[in-house]
């Protein structure tokens, strides 16, 4: 990409600045993990000047967004933040449901709940044991990978796919979920608090870890508010907003947790952020897979909202009649003309769907509202000042996922 | 605050503007002209402490039925004391779609408007550094925008594929 390098020196013809360099970083480079391109200004090791470079995935997910329709945009959204997609798939929906004012059975709204937990717990422990493999800590990697190994097969169980689940639909969910799928999740409820204790044991005090992340991208809380941090950033800064409370949406209201602060603002405060928070998560869960009620998992079929199982589609007439309105593609879902805008807590922060609805099924507009992307542009402010060794922290402890940042 | 109060005060402030407020579900929203959309955004931001830009984006109205415009550009705003939001939006018509920039307020838009101005290009005066973000710079058209068809028009051909023996 022809970027005018001019523009990334600051004032190069002063002969005071004449000793900066440039330094490509990126857009191949292993602690970007994905395509990321910086380009920085250098005073020997220390960073004088960042200019992020992106759009290398770029795929035009928004204006898809246009020519598919409710269900079939949920296989899409899976792919923005593939390290936690059913978190993505949910929050789709939920602004799908908010539009066509949908109320979810309780089964549904447990077993999301469930998922969405469980995909946060995921998202944390790829971006933990990633941010410390990036700063030389390769046994922790391989602990949260193994550990994460067990929620894709969770999400096999329920759904036939481990990375890309599709699993929520307009008003339910592709299927019920079975007696494996329980036990499954009841036995990573016990796996995960030994790889946790592992995964702290190797990381919290540890002397490297700690010397190269405490006092690194430190991000205070007026920076956090003004420049639209959410999620764990703006928690480890000191911002207190956590939608599961705020707005209580699934079946949080239910549950019994606490939303995870702390002042420092630094890498190693985010750090521990998101490892509290996944000791909170495997709280709900505890909560919640002992208390699923029973009941059907979509709503009414009469509500017109949903598609009806393959039994009634082909023993009833209502069912077939329905489930022909929903597939026609000039029929589907009957929408009020409105615009709605609706998030819900992602691991990385708030993801949130603007929908504007011109009455038919396919969303004549779906903005989202992508985490990683208002994250990444933290990113120069937080770097500047720190050396080259410390990019991979920073980048780490903020947890971009290129395909959300792109989209 | 609740959405009340913030309508009595808005209206008292601006009461020359008559600005459109409505409700759907849980949002609330304010439409405001574009024309005094900085005035009214630092307004909201001073008194009613929405200090957090939650998302800055825009539509293309080009085809919806009943549409009076042809953008809207959209601010949610969050007041993060106590978890508040607001929609203000703005409408927009061609040529020359401008805005001013927010990014004196919130520093949160500078990336926001980046992006609306790439994908639609609606230009934002004041915004220390509008470039496209996510488009190669060379990049022409806006694709965002309605008449522009979801498969592209031929700019795939434009970016040659090189190979190792000829790089």
């Amino acid at each position: 990409m022809p970027l005018n390098l001019a523009d990334a020196i600051p004032e190069t013809s002063s002969p005071e600045r004449e000793f900066l360099w440039t330094l490509n970083f990126g857009p191949q480079h292993p602690a970007t993990h994905t395509t990321l391109r910086l380009i920085l200004t250098l005073d020997g090791e220390v960073v004088v000047h960042a200019i992020p470079d992106i759009g290398f995935l770029h795929s035009g997910f928004e204006k898809l967004g246009e020519h598919l329709d409710f269900n079939q945009y949920v296989t899409i959204v899976d792919r923005m933040n593939y390290i936690s997609p059913v978190s993505n798939e949910i929050s789709w929906h939920h602004a799908v449901e908010k539009l066509l004012d949908i109320d979810l059975t309780p089964r549904c709204k447990y077993i999301r709940t469930i998922f969405a937990e469980l995909m946060r717990i995921h998202d944390h422990l790829v971006c933990c044991g990633a941010a410390a493999l990036d700063l030389g800590a390769f046994t922790a990697f391989l602990y949260a990978f193994n550990l994460r190994e067990k929620i894709n097969d969770i999400s096999e169980v329920a759904s036939g796919q481990r990375f890309h689940p599709s699993y929520t639909r307009v008003g339910g969910l592709l299927c019920d979920v079975d007696d494996v799928w329980i036990t499954k999740v009841r036995a990573f409820i016990k796996l995960f608090y030994a790889a946790y204790a592992d995964l702290m044991k190797l990381l919290q005090r540890n002397r490297i870890f700690v010397d190269r992340t405490r006092g690194v991208g430190v991000l205070t809380k007026e920076e956090a508010i003004n420049r639209s941090a959410t999620g764990p950033i703006a928690r480890a800064s000191g911002v207190t907003r956590d939608l599961r409370k705020d707005q209580p949406y699934l079946a949080y209201k239910d549950f019994d947790f606490k939303v995870v602060c702390s002042t420092e603002g630094d890498c190693y405060a985010r750090f521990l952020v998101r490892m509290e928070e996944m000791v909170q998560s495997i709280k709900i869960i505890t909560q919640a897979i002992e208390n699923i009620p029973s009941g059907p998992i979509n709503i009414d079929v009469n509500s017109k909202f949903v598609v009806p199982n393959q039994m009634s589609v082909y023993r009833s007439i209502e069912g077939l009649i329905q489930h022909f309105e929903l597939h026609m593609t000039n029929r589907q879902w009957e929408t009020p003309k409105e615009e709605i805008y609706a998030a819900t807590e992602s691991p990385n922060g708030e993801l949130g769907f603007y929908i504007v609805s011109d009455g038919s099924g396919v969303a004549y507009r779906a903005r989202t509202r992508p985490p990683s992307f208002v994250h990444f542009s933290l990113f120069p402010h937080l770097i500047v000042g720190h050396q080259i060794s410390d990019i991979p922290a920073v980048l780490g402890s903020i947890n971009i996922i290129a395909a959300e940042l792109d989209r | 605050m609740s959405f009340a109060d913030i309508k009595e005060k808005l209206t008292a402030k601006f009461e020359k503007l008559n600005l459109e407020y409505s409700s759907f579900r849980d949002n609330d929203r304010v439409i405001v002209p574009p024309s005094d959309l900085f005035e009214i955004l630092s307004f909201l931001k001073t008194t009613f402490c929405f200090d957090m830009l939650i998302d800055l984006s825009a539509a293309d109205y080009l085809h919806l039925q009943g549409a009076t415009h042809r953008y809207g550009v959209w601010y949610a705003l969050l007041n993060v004391e106590n978890g508040e939001r607001l929609i203000v939006k703005t409408h927009l018509d061609d040529p020359d779609p401008r805005l001013p920039s927010m990014y004196d307020l919130w520093k949160g838009a500078d990336w926001m408007e980046r992006e609306v101005y790439d994908m639609y290009g609606i230009e934002f005066d004041g915004h220390p550094d509008l470039r496209r973000i996510l488009l190669p710079d060379e990049f022409v058209a806006f694709p965002l925008r309605k008449d522009y068809p979801l498969r592209g028009m031929g700019e795939r051909h434009n970016f040659q594929s090189v190979i190792r023996s000829e790089a």
